[in-house]
């Protein structure tokens, strides 16, 4: 359910200090840098590093390289400026400065996620969760795009079920707050080439766990009146290795959603469902 | 994996469906993006998507009314044959987008359901959510996804495009990109490119628009030669809120619902706006126009707020111009039923609860018409060539524009819940029409070239990012320079537009041209350095910002979005029927003469540092005759029984002229 709303003041306070968990690059040291920032009423975190790249300076006077992130809409719908702010995994636009303040006052904490290797700064590599789409095969299998006529017709329940979780806007939120998600970052070994590198990755990608957000994705095609003619293979991706079983039932994932997608019920069927097609893969051999 | 023959640059609507399409047809693709294409700006479309369905064709709807009511809001600035064959598909493109699975709103009874949109009366919208385009986007992504497995697209995300490459007879062979990890120029030689890049609201500074929407793969083209038809045509939305980083959408269904907007009488009152008796509070669209009151039409809106802010210095805070949008005095349960969505996104940003304060909301530029000047091929019906190369193709060969970057389908103002239909559209069938040129594609492919065009225009991207880099960090700050930009777009051409004030934006757009030629780059890291990415996005933003101010300073006259009050039309104010229909003649004759002067599309060609050239393109109206568009005006009914009897007096003007 959504927080109720406490009403936001106007701080009397000059600036406020941000602490940037900062790193240049892959495989490099990361360290932290203060900055401070003039208070204005109204902003969110994205406007708060918007004034630090337009004078990129510490509190102690030193002038370094602006911060890198990521973002784009700025509504909280393109997952984009995901990033952990007070210790909180959360998107940049919505974290707004007059609340974060209220919560622990005069500074705001910023880190980049820590499932996902750092690119730079806050900004990190989410192909992985891309990857994890791919193996579930999250996408309708249609013959072709020639006309042939509507969709099935579906009841308004039906349609709302689906919607909560094609709502998933692959932030990788319920990754981050997740036990059984850990890490992989590898890097490029001399003499390997570009696609060979990427085959390792995609290897590792496979055996390790798939994480709540694809689980949901498989809940939501093989409930769709076509995709559910894939169900079969979506069930072997989930019963590999890496796949469902390795929930550790932490239930983290569906807190920290800021869609509120329902993923432990969709952890929970699709759990029940790879039950059964184990099952049946054992009967019928 | 395959090399790709044609190099996609965008995947937002119309990139990935242009993607999916082209993969269908056996053609290998690449797609680039400056970031996911999962998180494009196409995902901040809410309302929906327009088409003729089975409901609305029973209350007497059918293709040509849609396409009539797309021609009309345009104000009759579009070519009609595109938004001819855009209308007749767009109930097939709803059908195979809820095939791939978009979750689309349901009845009762299990069919998608349709909502009523500005510009129609009939109920055209389908669907899903309040994010429609998120879902939209959310099913060509999974498509896209699968052609990856299979090997026939390969997305190059987190990749700026720097420009295209010409050969020496002036045809597209593909395109420079770098990487913007690890910071990689390299060529991509295709047989031809796409851009598919969205708007350019960046140029206004803060917009409703993605922060990715800067215009920079438009002005690359451009300044590479490509024509840009109609930059003078941007919309402005009357209802955004007003934000440090953004100005986010409130959309026009608040004021559907009883929503007032309103000022303090006393200029910035600094009392809470809920302590303000109403006697003390100004009304402005009730009074102004008690006919409509708050639901005047989308321009009229934008425009009096404006007025009020700008002109009257009412505006209810002192450093930022804003009005108040009140929803406080409606039930709870009717805002809690009707208007959740959108109000959880005011409660999210501002941290305020619209239901107990009113909003502050003001004008945001909202959506770019103009685009990238593009051609078509008419058929015998009016309509298109399906599969004809020179649809969407821009006078670059080889080089096509689809989607918002282009400039075909909405003329002078585009409709609500229109864009989503153009975007799936031009990506849809730009596909069979670049398989076509690709079997004719003479002097073999880009493949098989040799290295030479492709190792020059690589060192010479390399060069200029280097120097980039290398610039010394005590020029002009880049991001301030943005600032300004934006202020001075803002003021002189968005809204309200006089002559004086674009000239003066022009100079001022020139001396901050002249400046961020020179700005400082703070960061010289040669990794993942976002700071020299957007200063050169910001340098190309001078020429599409000199393109606007020019095509609007030469437009002397009103039409859709380009409102200049030194010419605007007079209204009907006789109360005498002889003098009323002298002024209705007089008003008819002068709508006449300034079609004959100005219904044409503006076309502008970049000329010696970045000044355009404009020229002047006749706007193909052969199936629906131009007509005075009425709504709002004073007196328009008059006004339309004189411009009936003069067409009654006139041979029909197309075969397929549609009655409204």
């Amino acid at each position: 359910m959504r927080e109720p709303l406490t009403p936001l003041h106007r701080l009397q306070i000059e600036s406020f200090d941000v602490r940037v968990l900062r790193q240049d690059g892959p495989g490099k040291p990361s360290y932290w840098e203060r900055f401070r920032v003039r208070y204005e009423s109204d902003m969110n975190v994205i406007s708060v590093l918007q004034k630090i790249a337009e004078n990129a300076q510490t509190v102690d006077g030193r002038k370094v390289a602006p911060v890198a992130w990521e973002c784009s809409c700025l509504e909280e719908v393109c997952g984009a400026c995901t990033m952990v702010i007070n210790g909180r995994v959360r998107q940049a636009c919505s974290a707004l400065v007059d609340r974060l303040l209220a919560e622990r006052p005069g500074c705001i904490e910023l880190r980049p996620m820590t499932k996902f290797p750092v690119q730079r700064d806050l900004w990190v590599d989410r192909a992985r969760l891309f990857a994890n789409l791919r193996e579930v095969q999250a996408w309708v299998p249609v013959d072709s795009y020639l006309d042939l006529g509507s969709g099935e017709r579906q009841s308004q329940e039906q349609q709302q079920l689906a919607y909560q979780y094609s709502k998933c806007m692959s932030c990788g939120c319920c990754l981050e707050a997740c036990p059984q998600y850990m890490k992989i970052e590898l890097t490029r070994q001399p003499g390997e080439t570009e696609a060979e590198f990427h085959q390792r990755e995609e290897e590792l990608y496979k055996r390790a766990f798939i994480g709540a957000h694809a689980i949901a994705q498989v809940e939501l095609f093989n409930s769709n009146p076509i995709g559910r003619m894939n169900a079969f293979e979506r069930l072997e991706a989930l019963t590999h290795e890496g796949g469902i079983q390795a929930c550790g039932n932490a239930q983290n994932c569906v807190k920290v959603c800021p869609k509120e997608i329902p993923l432990t019920t969709a952890i929970g069927r699709g759990g029940r469902a790879a039950t059964i097609h184990t099952l049946k893969k054992l009967f019928d051999r | 994996m395959a090399q790709p023959r044609v190099i996609i640059i965008g995947g937002g609507l119309a990139g990935l469906s242009a993607a999916m399409k082209l993969a269908e047809l056996g053609v290998q693709v690449g797609v680039m993006s400056l970031l996911k294409v999962k998180r494009s700006h196409s995902v901040c479309a809410q309302g929906g998507i327009n088409s003729v369905n089975n409901l609305t064709r029973q209350y007497g709807d059918n293709e040509s009314k849609h396409f009539d009511d797309t021609v009309y809001g345009g104000d009759f600035l579009a070519h009609q044959p595109p938004v001819k064959e855009m209308t007749e598909w767009a109930p097939r493109i709803i059908d195979l987008m809820d095939r791939l699975g978009v979750t689309f709103n349901r009845t009762p009874e299990g069919f998608r359901d349709q909502r009523r949109f500005g510009g129609t009366l009939f109920p055209r919208t389908a669907f899903a959510g309040a994010t429609t385009g998120q879902q939209l986007l959310y099913a060509l992504d999974e498509q896209v996804r699968r052609w990856e497995v299979g090997g026939r697209i390969v997305k190059y995300e987190e990749w700026d495009f720097l420009g295209p490459i010409l050969d020496d007879a002036g045809r597209c062979r593909g395109c420079v990109g770098q990487d913007l990890i690890t910071m990689e120029v390299r060529a991509f030689p295709a047989d031809a490119v796409i851009i598919a890049s969205g708007g350019l609201g960046a140029i206004f500074g803060r917009s409703t628009n993605s922060v990715t929407c800067n215009g920079s793969a438009v002005a690359r083209a451009y300044t590479a030669g490509a024509k840009y038809g109609n930059p003078e045509f941007i919309q402005v939305h009357p209802t955004a809120i007003p934000g440090a980083d953004k100005l986010r959408l409130m959309s026009e269904s608040a004021r559907g619902e009883g929503g007032r907007v309103w000022v303090p009488r006393k200029p910035q009152d600094s009392r809470a706006p809920g302590a303000i008796p109403e006697a003390e509070r100004y009304y402005f669209l009730e009074e102004r126009y008690p006919k409509y009151g708050n639901l005047v039409p989308r321009d009229i809106a934008t425009r009096e707020i404006f007025k009020v802010c700008v002109e009257e210095g009412l505006s209810v805070e002192k450093n930022r111009q804003c009005v108040y949008l009140d929803v406080t005095h409606l039930p709870r349960e009717q805002l809690d039923r009707k208007l959740a969505g959108i109000l959880e996104i005011y409660e999210k940003f501002q941290g305020a609860d619209p239901r107990d304060v009113a909003m502050k909301i003001f004008p945001a530029v909202h959506y770019t018409m103009g685009g990238l000047w593009c051609d078509f091929e008419r058929n015998l019906e009016g309509g298109l060539v399906i599969g004809s190369p020179r649809n969407q193709q821009t006078n670059i060969p080889g080089l096509y524009a689809i989607g918002e970057c282009e400039y075909q389908f909405h003329g002078a103002n585009r409709l609500g819940a229109n864009s989503l239909v153009a975007c799936i559209f031009s990506g849809l069938t730009v596909a069979p029409g670049i398989v076509s040129y690709l079997e004719a594609t003479a002097g073999g492919s880009a493949l098989s070239m040799g290295s030479a065009l492709f190792d020059r225009a690589t060192a010479r991207h390399q060069a200029a990012f280097k120097e980039l880099v290398a610039r010394p960090a005590d020029g002009p700050n880049p991001y301030t320079l943005h600032q300004d930009l934006g202020k001075v777009m803002t003021e002189a051409a968005t809204v309200v537009r006089h002559n004086a004030e674009l000239d003066k934006a022009y100079a001022k757009v020139l001396d901050l041209e002249a400046q961020a030629s020179r700005a400082a780059i703070a960061d010289a890291s040669a990794w993942a350095n976002q700071n020299v990415v957007f200063t050169r996005a910001l340098a190309d933003m001078f020429p599409l910002a000199k393109a606007i101010l020019r095509g609007a300073r030469a437009r002397d006259e009103c039409r859709g979005a380009h409102y200049k009050p030194q010419f605007a039309t007079s209204e009907i104010t006789a109360t005498d029927p002889a003098e009323r229909r002298k002024q209705a003649e007089a008003w008819v004759d002068a709508f006449e003469e300034n079609n004959r002067r100005w219904l044409k599309s503006t076309v502008a060609a970049c000329g010696v540092g970045g000044e355009p050239t404009l020229t002047y393109e006749e706007v193909d109206v052969s199936l629906i005759p131009p007509r005075p568009r009425l709504y709002g005006v004073v007196g328009g009914q008059a006004i339309e029984e004189v411009y009936k009897e003069r067409q009654l007096a006139q041979p029909p003007a197309g075969a397929l002229a549609t009655s409204p």
